[in-house]
């Protein structure tokens, strides 16, 4: 967590910030302190939770968890501290002296055995018939306190009504231990706010604005706090039955395309560690469980990148060379659909800003019921299309009303990774030895350009790749060492590049010939872009574009609505914190620079499809009816 | 100005001793800060708010704290169930708490002081506002306050919502700030991160009363009154089975049985110190002293004559935190309902006593696991009700 920014949750969800210092030999720097009796020194504001971590002390937690901010309020990490009357929570207490902590003693285990009692009495759930069992920590905490019985009784019956109005996220308050870290999650991580404790006592509970259901909120459906739930209260809405009826019906035709950050991520499902890719493991599973084809949605990746950046030179060339004040720059980018809720929530004003294209999970909808189904000879009607994302929000957005521009609704169902490693256990198969096998054609495999788009800054860096080949006529090579963009690349919240472009221009590309005679308008300028992911970080640039600061100045902007891009998307498996996500995304730059093919305008299947069917090029009349979208400015406090 | 009540004459060694309005701020003004505290370092005066943190080191640690702002805030919340004395400092001797005000922003360097005032005290808030009006004509309040260029200070009422954890210090800060009743992580201290995360002084209507006296007639005559441990005076407010219930001011060290005596107190099974909150002492016990060294209390006393039920007013007690507690942690949030279930099944005779001594060591984890001082004071009744009142209540069982 940013530790310097000012968190929008209530202080009482906050613990002490203090300042470590940076220099930890500086006087008062580090600090001894007594952990069950060894002496350790540690720097000025670790928490006692974070000593005791360092010094192989275990000590449980729930409400805890790395990417959010401490509110020290499920006491499960109770310790003692010597001179003081009550037992304290390790993970909200800052060491500023030098302390004597005990972290076994027989008050703290009763404390804590009491604790996990007492939530377990309000939990209504059977583990066995439960999404989270082998994966919830509550579960965890109750084995690892030997908890054998329901010694304050248990409930029989549900509390709450299971809220199921939204495409995305599931709620299910009666597993709820109110830990707040959704809260958290949503208010201080996303800067969203939907989600908030309502009532008192007894009666508390999280609940949405006017506990109106979660599909009429502002909820952009990232999926975040699922990631982050201890428990099964909040998951994912699942479609794996209805696909498991289609793959079943003989009329049905079912194709999948599978993102590049489930693939990065799907082996920790099955006990491996993150950061292995299983790609074309997972072609070979899929195939087997019954998919009729496996597509690759870098396939579509690499189409938004040339519509995407026909859009953007369209723009700039309106601007710059027309002296059209009316066109909206920066272009923002469109293919996160938390992002796209967020902006029309929060910032509608700005929606002309929004790139047209759609995300590649839409484009390669509108293709599979259109150009696909001739090609294979398949009546559109009878094509189930599904996408394997790490998303929820690709959930809500296959089912927005107005994507069906293939006459059909264009994505049937979007499956996250955590559901696709349930359907692939439960036709039992164990993806990490299956063999290896290709995407199949016409799309076949894609270029790396698709593949990064997983990891943040990756849109960008793709776009990059191609705009500088296409602009200065050079290879991205010769301006990127091995074509890896790097400075677009990393987990800053927020990046901001210049690029000069040279003075040096190529020939326009035959592709685009027909919208920009020549370069020589960019002769000398330079690209001024920046990436964002997580919408708080987002935030910070859209306050600062309203302000008239530095990113107002910038051409093209990617927004990500999930810390670290896709690869730590709401759809991926649990847990996650900023190590594992890190690892997610050196799987993927390690695939890209793997491949041959590493720009989008390069991919073979791309300029068949502009030969074959998109035949005006990008954005025009075809590309616009099929693989363009419009967006709806919509409520700050319902949807 | 009229109080809003005709002005009982009460009479007491301390705080109901005379005084007249702005003594206080012309004496500490023409003092200096240093002697403030000295005064009330040497009066021994400990918070009245129930936890009886000492008022001088409160005050010295917020005047060291470096910052640009700092808060002192009057805490008028008076939430404990059988407390309202508060009610009575606020409107019969304003001047009292006002001037406490006054001269404890002067002393920790706030410009600002804050009365957050119980939401059923609405009715007094106009008679508060005219009487700091009055201050304010008379150069009490305001810039330069009696010609000392450099002390500008002014006091704003601000209502609370109706929990009575906004009476805590930290959840009372998160409500001032607009936020949810619910008390935070500490360490930090308000003292150093308190109301808009500046160093805040919370100090409860009567410390700041005392404060007053304190100031204009010093720290030795206040130490005077009480026992060593627990200096001067304290007002009791005194309800239930007696026939004189009211506000009394008497010294600490005062004995429960001479108490009783005061108020006509007859046939008394149990005397509840300190509210809901508080211990239930049985008979055997009247004769401990109120006084921090024995028995520290807010000031709530309720008189329980022979004829009330143990159970049923246990019960009302836990039914009350149920409701009460903020919901954020565990230990307060479902222990309490775990505690007031464990009544109830004594009450219908479906318990056990294996059940019921569990029940007892919940409430010894609430008492130290909880987050803020409602879970940790919560099972104290229950544990002493239990443990004091076991005959009766088995008893009833078997009859
Ligand atoms: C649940 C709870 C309720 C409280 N309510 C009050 C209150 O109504 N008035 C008050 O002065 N202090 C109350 N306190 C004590 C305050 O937290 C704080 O200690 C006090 O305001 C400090 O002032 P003092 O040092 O002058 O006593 C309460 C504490 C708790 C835990
Ligand atoms: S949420 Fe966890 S503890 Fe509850 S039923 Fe599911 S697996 Fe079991
Ligand atoms: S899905 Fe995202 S926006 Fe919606 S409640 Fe969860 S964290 Fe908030
Ligand atoms: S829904 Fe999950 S994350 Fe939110 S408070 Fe409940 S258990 Fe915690
Ligand atoms: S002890 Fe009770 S009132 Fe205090 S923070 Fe915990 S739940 Fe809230
Ligand atoms: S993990 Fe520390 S209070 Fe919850």
């Amino acid at each position: 967590m940013d530790k310097n920014k000012k968190s929008r949750a209530p202080v009482s969800q906050q613990s002490l910030k203090v300042e470590k210092p940076t220099d930890p030999t500086s006087i008062g720097g580090m600090i001894t302190v007594e952990l069950n009796e060894k002496k350790v020194s540690v720097p000025l504001g670790t928490t006692i939770l974070e000593a005791c971590r360092q010094n192989q002390i275990h000590i449980p937690t729930l409400c805890h968890h790395e990417d959010l901010c401490i509110a020290g309020v499920c006491r499960v990490c109770a310790v003692e501290v010597e001179g003081m009357k009550t037992l304290q929570a390790s993970c909200a207490f800052p060491i500023t002296a030098s302390i004597k902590v005990k972290t076994s003693t027989s008050q703290v285990r009763k404390a804590r055995r009491h604790i996990i009692d007492l939530m377990l009495s309000e939990h209504y759930g059977e583990c066995y018939s439960c999404l989270r069992n082998g994966n919830c920590e509550l579960q965890s905490l109750a084995q690892e306190y030997g908890v054998d019985e329901y010694t304050f009784g248990h409930c029989d019956k549900p509390k709450y009504e299971i809220d199921k109005s939204s495409y995305s996220v599931v709620r299910d308050m009666s597993k709820c231990v109110l830990c707040k870290r959704c809260v958290r999650t949503c208010i201080d991580l996303q800067e969203v706010g939907v989600l908030e404790s309502i009532d008192r006592g007894d009666k508390t509970h999280i609940g949405t604005f006017m506990e109106k259901p979660l599909a009429d909120v502002i909820c952009i459906n990232c999926g975040q706090c699922i990631n982050r739930c201890p428990t099964a209260a909040l998951k994912a809405n699942d479609p794996s039955d209805e696909i498991w009826a289609a793959i079943d019906d003989p009329k049905k035709h079912v194709v999948i395309q599978t993102a590049p950050s489930p693939r990065a991520a799907i082996a920790e499902c099955f006990g491996i560690g993150a950061g292995t890719s299983l790609t074309q493991e997972l072609n070979t599973a899929l195939k087997r469980i019954g998919f009729d084809a496996v597509f690759d949605t870098n396939f579509t990746a690499d189409l938004t990148i040339l519509e995407e950046g026909t859009e953007l030179i369209i723009r700039l060339y309106k601007a710059l060379v027309g002296g059209d004040k009316s066109v909206a720059l920066p272009q923002f980018t469109s293919c996160s659909p938390g992002w796209v809720k967020y902006i029309e929530h929060y910032y509608p004003e700005y929606l002309d800003n929004m790139s047209s294209a759609k995300s590649p999970q839409q484009m390669f909808g509108a293709i599979l019921k259109t150009f696909y189904a001739q090609q294979v000879n398949v009546d559109p009607k009878d094509i189930v299309s599904v996408a394997l994302m790490p998303c929820s929000a690709k959930k809500f957005e296959c089912n927005r009303p107005e994507m069906d521009s293939s006459g059909y609704k264009d994505v049937d169902y979007g499956l996250t990774t955590r559901e696709m490693a349930k359907m692939i256990k439960e036709a039992g198969i164990y993806l990490p030895e299956m063999p290896k096998s290709h995407f199949d054609s016409p799309f076949g495999d894609a270029s790396g350009a698709g593949l990064i788009f997983g990891a943040t800054g990756g849109v960008m860096e793709a776009a990059i790749r191609s705009v500088v080949e296409f602009v200065t006529g050079n290879k991205a090579e010769d301006i990127f060492a091995n074509a890896n963009v790097t400075p677009v690349r990393g987990f800053e919240g927020v990046k901001y590049v210049e690029l000069p472009l040279g003075d040096k221009v190529g020939p326009v590309p035959e592709l685009i010939k027909h919208l920009v005679p020549n370069w020589d308008w960019l002769k000398g300028a330079t690209l001024k872009v920046a990436v964002a992911h997580g919408t708080a970080n987002a935030k910070k640039i859209m306050d600062d574009i309203k302000a008239g600061g530095i990113f107002s100045q910038c051409h093209f902007i990617e927004f990500m609505a999930c810390p670290g891009g896709c690869i730590g998307g709401g759809g991926q498996p649990i847990p996650t914190s900023l190590e594992i996500r890190k690892a997610r995304a050196k799987a993927i730059y390690a695939e890209d620079e793997s491949l041959e093919l590493r720009k989008s305008h390069e991919n073979p299947y791309v300029t068949m499809i502009y030969e074959k069917f998109l035949t005006d090029g990008p954005c025009g009349h075809i590309s616009h009816k099929l693989l363009h979208t419009h967006y709806t400015p919509r409520g700050k406090f319902i949807s | 100005m009229e109080p809003i009540f005709s002005k009982q004459q009460r009479t007491g060694p301390v705080l109901f001793s005379k005084y007249n309005r702005g003594d206080a701020i012309k004496k500490a003004l023409e003092t200096g800060r240093e002697n403030v505290l000295f005064e009330i370092k040497s009066s021994k005066l400990k918070g009245r708010g129930g936890a009886g943190f000492p008022t001088s080191t409160k005050w010295m640690l917020t005047a060291a704290a470096k910052a640009d702002q700092k808060f002192l805030v009057c805490n008028a919340d008076e939430g404990e169930p059988g407390t309202f004395k508060d009610r009575v400092l606020l409107t019969e001797y304003p001047e009292l708490v006002f001037d406490g005000m006054v001269v404890g922003g002067y002393t920790i360097g706030a410009k600002e002081g804050i009365v957050y005032l119980r939401g059923e005290y609405e009715y007094m808030k106009k008679y508060l506002e005219d009487y700091l009006h009055l201050m304010r004509k008379d150069n009490l309040l305001g810039n330069s306050i009696l010609g000392v260029s450099d002390f500008n200070y002014d006091i704003k009422i601000r209502m609370g919502a109706g929990a009575y954890v906004c009476g805590e210090e930290t959840a009372l800060i998160e409500s001032l700030e607009g936020n949810r009743g619910e008390a935070r992580n500490r360490p930090p201290y308000p003292v150093n991160t308190g109301y808009n995360g500046r160093p805040t002084s919370v100090n409860n209507v009567e410390t700041l009363a005392a404060a007053a006296h304190i100031v204009v007639k010093g720290g030795d005559w206040y130490a005077k009154v009480g026992t060593d441990k627990s200096s001067g005076s304290k007002l009791f407010s005194i309800s239930g089975d007696c026939n004189k219930p009211g506000v009394y001011e008497l010294p600490w060290g005062t004995k429960v049985s001479d108490l009783l005596k005061l108020v006509v107190a007859k046939e008394t099974k149990a005397v509840q110190v300190g509210g809901a909150s508080g211990i239930c002492l049985p008979a055997s016990q009247f004769e401990r002293t109120l006084a921090y060294e024995d028995i520290g209390t807010g000031g709530s006393i309720m008189i329980f004559s022979k004829n009330r039920d143990m159970l049923k007013i246990l019960k009302n007690f836990m039914e009350f935190f149920v409701e009460e507690s903020c919901g954020q942690c565990t230990p307060c949030r479902i222990g309490n309902v775990k505690l007031l279930e464990g009544v109830e099944m004594i009450e219908k005779g479906t318990f056990t006593f294996e059940y019921i001594n569990k029940l007892k060591e919940l409430g010894a984890t609430m008492q130290v696991a909880s987050k803020c001082g409602l879970g940790q004071s919560s099972p104290n009744s229950f544990i002493s009700i239990l443990d004091n009142f076991k005959d009766e209540i088995l008893n009833k069982i078997e009859a």
